[in-house]
């Protein structure tokens, strides 16, 4: 068997570089994961149909603007709609802890604050996905 | 409903899943082409191969964009390679193609390369053949030409355009590598840059020797990809093509001779398959092995007689 796991990284909003996003893409792809990468200032309504038509197994958002509270729930919202009930949302930047139980709560997986080494990311993929 | 049933009513997720399907040689992938292969045969086959970073994937955004606006339907696989120290990629052709995403008119799927470069080919004929069932009218196949596999990938396409790009030093080094025999179309892009004039010279020259040869004298276009620049010129070279290969008759050639090749890479694979899937079940794998190495027996023989024994 050829499966591999698909992980569809992107960086919503309008702030400036993708580094840390791409960092996070180049360590998947070294742990053996497809990683789809759309790139900078991405819409949920982008991820999500992107993320379907590439059948991913997880996708993982880069976010540094503080607006995790407004695109996490409208990415949740558009996976509902699109049925990707079996897709893992992940995501990971400045996020404070405070916000970080209500995301959970809501339906994104696992949030990574930022200095979580990406062998965590990894292992926690690997546990996670169906 | 089935995958297949709501497939061909149209579900982009249902054609996910068949790609996943193949991609990931799950079980069902079988039946799924079997049902599928009635619903093909009726789109056109892009190819867009060439070095990395030619521009590729922003002619191919930009060539969609253009059919789309004369209302063709387009689908669009783009093939990456696949690290060989991890089994993982990067696919990143998608960057090039964001504003075509919410585009229900098209879908875009990329590919790493993964293991079997002989396999590759198959999957990614079976991925455009699966977009073809889902009604997609223009397929596009973009990879990276380096190799031989890569070559192979678009013989599964009626015409195959090569992308150039001016002072890379080694554009001659890349024609002479079959690239030239490849070619329906030829694109010199970026150029905005410095050398076009010398490396359209070349392509001419080489491509004026190889007239004799061939039927079709490919073009060769001059693209500035990322500014739009020389997109509907080359659009009407491949209507043009595509005019000509139906009338000189030469796609029903083209199109036995690819049925032909399918089939029998596909019974090879199954061939192998069944074979290497009972020896692995039967365990003898590893006795035969050590039979053969201990010189009480030879691989040709015992080929012969795991064939007369699993084949019938
Ligand atoms: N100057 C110039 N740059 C271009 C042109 N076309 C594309 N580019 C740029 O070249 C870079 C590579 O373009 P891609 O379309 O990603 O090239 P590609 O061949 O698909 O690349 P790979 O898939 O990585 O092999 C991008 O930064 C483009 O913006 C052009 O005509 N002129
Ligand atoms: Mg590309």
């Amino acid at each position: 068997m050829e499966k591999r796991i698909r992980v569809l990284v992107a960086k919503p909003g309008l702030d400036g570089h993708d580094r840390g996003a791409k960092v996070v893409a180049r360590a998947l792809r070294d742990a053996g994961f497809e990683v789809i990468y759309t790139g900078l200032r991405q819409t949920p309504e982008l991820i999500t149909e992107a993320a379907l038509q590439e059948d991913v197994n997880v996708i993982a958002l880069s976010l540094l603007s503080g607006a995790h509270n407004t695109i996490f729930p409208k990415v949740l919202e558009l996976m509902k709609a699109k049925k990707m009930d079996d897709v893992l949302l992940i995501g990971g930047g400045v996020i404070p802890d405070a916000d970080i139980p209500g995301l959970k709560a809501a339906g994104v997986a696992e949030v990574f604050t930022p200095g979580t080494p990406t062998s965590d990311i990894i292992e926690f993929i690997k546990a996670n996905v169906k | 409903m089935d995958i297949v049933q709501e497939l061909l009513a149209g579900s982009p997720r249902a054609l996910s899943r068949a790609i996943t399907a193949i991609e990931n040689e799950y079980e069902e992938a079988f039946s799924i082409m079997q049902k599928l292969y009635p619903h093909t045969g009726k789109a056109h086959v892009i190819g867009i191969t060439g070095p990395p970073g030619a521009g590729k994937s922003t002619l191919t955004d930009k060539l969609a964009k253009k059919y789309r606006e004369n209302g063709k339907t387009v689908g669009i696989i783009a093939v990456d390679p696949t690290s060989p120290f991890s089994g993982g990629a990067i696919l990143g052709d998608r960057i090039r193609m964001n504003e075509l995403t919410m585009d229900p008119g098209v879908f875009i799927r990329s590919m790493g390369t993964r293991g079997s470069l002989g396999g590759l080919s198959l999957k990614t004929s079976d991925a455009a053949k699966i977009m073809d069932a889902a009604g997609k009218e223009i397929i596009f196949i973009e990879t990276v030409g380096v190799g031989q596999s890569e070559v192979d990938i678009v013989k599964a396409a009626d015409t195959t355009i090569v992308v150039l790009v001016p002072g890379l030093g080694d554009d001659i080094q890349a024609i002479k590598a079959g690239i030239l025999e490849i070619g329906d179309l030829f694109v010199i892009n970026k150029a905005d840059r410095d050398g076009v004039e010398r490396l359209n010279t070349e392509l001419e020259m080489m491509l004026d020797l190889n007239q004799n040869k061939v039927k079709w004298r490919p073009a060769v276009n001059r693209t500035i990809a990322s500014r739009g620049v020389g997109i509907d010129e080359l659009m009407e070279k491949i209507e043009e093509h595509r005019t000509y290969l139906q009338e000189s008759g030469e796609l029903a050639l083209r199109r036995t001779q690819r049925t032909r090749d399918e089939l029998l890479a596909l019974l090879e694979e199954q061939i192998s398959r069944r074979v290497t899937e009972k020896m692995r079940a039967s365990g003898e794998l590893d006795f035969l092995v050590a039979s053969i190495e201990q010189r009480r027996q030879d691989p040709y023989s015992v080929v012969a007689a795991l064939l007369d024994a699993y084949l019938i």
